[in-house]
């Protein structure tokens, strides 16, 4: 548990980068975790070259999943639209530096599964965009 | 409580009886309990209640004339009038067995609302229900075209009750209502409100889930028409509840579900419904977890609803002012003299999930979100709250616990 809530996770939960909204942006979508009613946005900008030159995300939710988002967006700063869709389930988990149980899990999903939603440009965010 | 003076309940003992009370969630970390108000543990009566009829009586019921089958309707049928006992029916074929709390409402919904409401036909319901007590009308509202009204909640977690007064003159067809609150604790006057809204016409619905298990609940005096609640939150095992109904509003309702049981005669293109309470029971019904909630009910017996009722009193009372001792913490609901005990907190710069989780690693079970109740959390203007709640196996020390890591919480959050 003490690994869980590793300075990292509070430091970027109290302290967020990545916390507001862009208006305008070329993407945006939001979602939340009906088991706990977290809720997620996160609003993109991307240059010419579909790169991703701004992120941030609003909303409320846990330590899990708002560090999550936080360490999230700041990762895919630079990246190609390509690349994010690209991103996975271990990615996230590596970010945040924790094992986690399966529900949990959702909650440290939630801002990848909301961030390729918005990419792939999806009327709704499903499960399968962050499974292996 | 009340003028007798109950014996206090030996919970030493009674923890004795739980098997999984005594297990550890990780090397050298006891179980703390304090999610009753989500399932309650289970007595070794009951686990055993049910592995020696699964080894010695196993088979089908109400149909073989084998010693076997004989052994297992009997004992099914011993489960439905202690049941009956237990809340003070006049019979026992006011017992339907239903899966749980959620299906008894929808047999409401779909067999009484369907025959008996109409386009424009009100229903009561309030804004502290669970879910459970509340979707099932949205789609039958949906359906038939009905319209839904709501008893507001106050800021102090208590039903506005002379607004339930004046919704009452609209003059609803039904009123639907939780008698215990699973977020807040909050006990409703259901008697009193009963009274209300028989006087101005309306079936009265009662979600008992909570306080089934937690206080004597007897239907007569009550004279509620409806009442559902869960074997799994009262000691029995989960997939098993019942729905109460007065004899002559379930003799006036179409079958639930069709098919095996429920049925006097069949032909190719009709059939006649069973008598109560098979009426509603189609197909093999849980007949093992029927036994069980009949050991759970001999269990709560033998030690007594009214003293159930009073241990938890002491421990919400003791638990309240515990909490509101933790500066940053905010508690929801009534007093401990209007409420059950349940204690839903949110703590300031923390999420309940990682309240929740962080208890957790000191053995606490606690449950965080928005347990099955957004509108009230909507409300409140909370995504969601930390719960603990307690029942007749919980003690004081365990409180302490509670209170111990919560300390633990604000000083990792800092």
């Amino acid at each position: 548990m003490d690994d869980l809530y590793r300075e990292i996770i509070i430091e970027r939960y109290k302290e967020p980068l990545f916390r507001g909204v862009l208006e305008p942006h070329d993407i945006s979508f939001e979602d939340e975790n009906p088991l706990c009613g977290d809720h997620i946005r996160i609003d993109l900008r991307v240059d010419e070259n579909s790169r991703v030159v701004e992120a941030a995300f609003s909303g409320h939710g846990c330590a899990i999943s708002q560090a999550s988002a936080d360490l999230l967006l700041e990762s895919i700063i630079g990246k190609t639209l390509d690349e994010v869709k690209q991103l996975n389930k271990q990615d996230v988990l590596d970010l945040l530096g924790i094992e986690l149980g399966p529900v949990r899990l959702k909650c440290a999903l939630l801002p990848l599964k909301v961030v390729k939603a918005g990419v792939y440009g999806l009327g709704e965010a499903s499960d399968s965009l962050v499974e292996e | 409580m009340n003028t007798t003076i109950t014996e206090r309940l030996d919970v030493i003992q009674i923890r004795e009886d739980f098997p999984i009370l005594k297990r550890e969630v990780a090397p050298g970390v006891p179980l703390v309990y304090l999610d009753s108000t989500a399932t309650s543990q289970k007595p070794l009566a009951v686990i055993r209640a049910m592995s020696e009829y699964y080894e010695r009586s196993n088979a089908n019921i109400h149909r073989g004339v084998h010693t076997l089958a004989e052994e297992a309707t009997a004992q099914y049928e011993a489960a439905r009038e202690k049941i009956a006992g237990f809340i003070g029916a006049r019979k026992s074929r006011e017992i339907i067995f239903v899966r749980n709390t959620t299906e008894a409402i929808n047999l409401v919904t779909f067999s009484w609302g369907r025959k008996f409401l109409q386009r424009g036909d009100r229903v009561l319901l309030t804004e502290m229900e669970h879910h459970s007590n509340l979707v099932p009308w949205q789609i039958l509202a949906q359906e038939k075209e009905l319209l839904l009204d709501f008893v507001p909640v106050t800021q102090a977690g208590l039903l506005d009750l002379q607004e339930f007064e004046r919704l009452l003159s609209h003059k609803p067809k039904i009123v639907a209502m939780t008698q215990m609150s699973n977020v807040l604790g909050t006990i409703n006057p259901i008697k009193e409100m009963t009274r209300l809204a028989h006087q101005a016409g309306a079936v009265v619905v009662v979600d008992g889930a909570q306080s089934v298990p937690h206080l004597p609940v007897n239907v007569q005096d009550l004279d509620v028409d409806f009442l559902a609640f869960s074997a799994h939150k009262m000691l029995g095992p989960t997939g098993i509840g019942v729905l109460f109904g007065k004899e002559e509003l379930l003799e006036s309702m179409p079958p639930f579900l069709g098919g095996g049981d429920m049925i006097k005669k069949v032909h190719l293109r009709r059939f006649s419904p069973n008598d109560l309470p098979h009426k509603f029971e189609a197909g093999t019904p849980a007949i093992a977890e029927a036994i069980g909630f009949g050991a759970a009910i001999d269990y709560l017996n033998r030690i007594g609803m009214e003293r159930v009722a009073a241990h938890e009193h002491d421990l919400i009372s003791y638990a309240l002012e515990a909490l509101n001792e933790i500066e940053g913490l905010t508690l929801y609901g009534p007093s401990a003299d209007q409420k059950g005990a349940v204690a839903s907190f949110t703590m300031r710069g923390v999420h309940p999930h990682d309240v929740s989780q962080i208890l957790d690693s000191q053995g606490i079970a606690v449950r965080a979100g928005h347990h099955c109740a957004m509108p009230l959390h909507e409300k409140f203007g909370l995504p969601a709250t930390t719960r603990a709640s307690f029942y007749l196996y919980n003690t004081r020390q365990e409180v302490d616990q509670l209170v111990r890591g919560l300390a633990k919480v604000k000083k990792i959050f800092g």
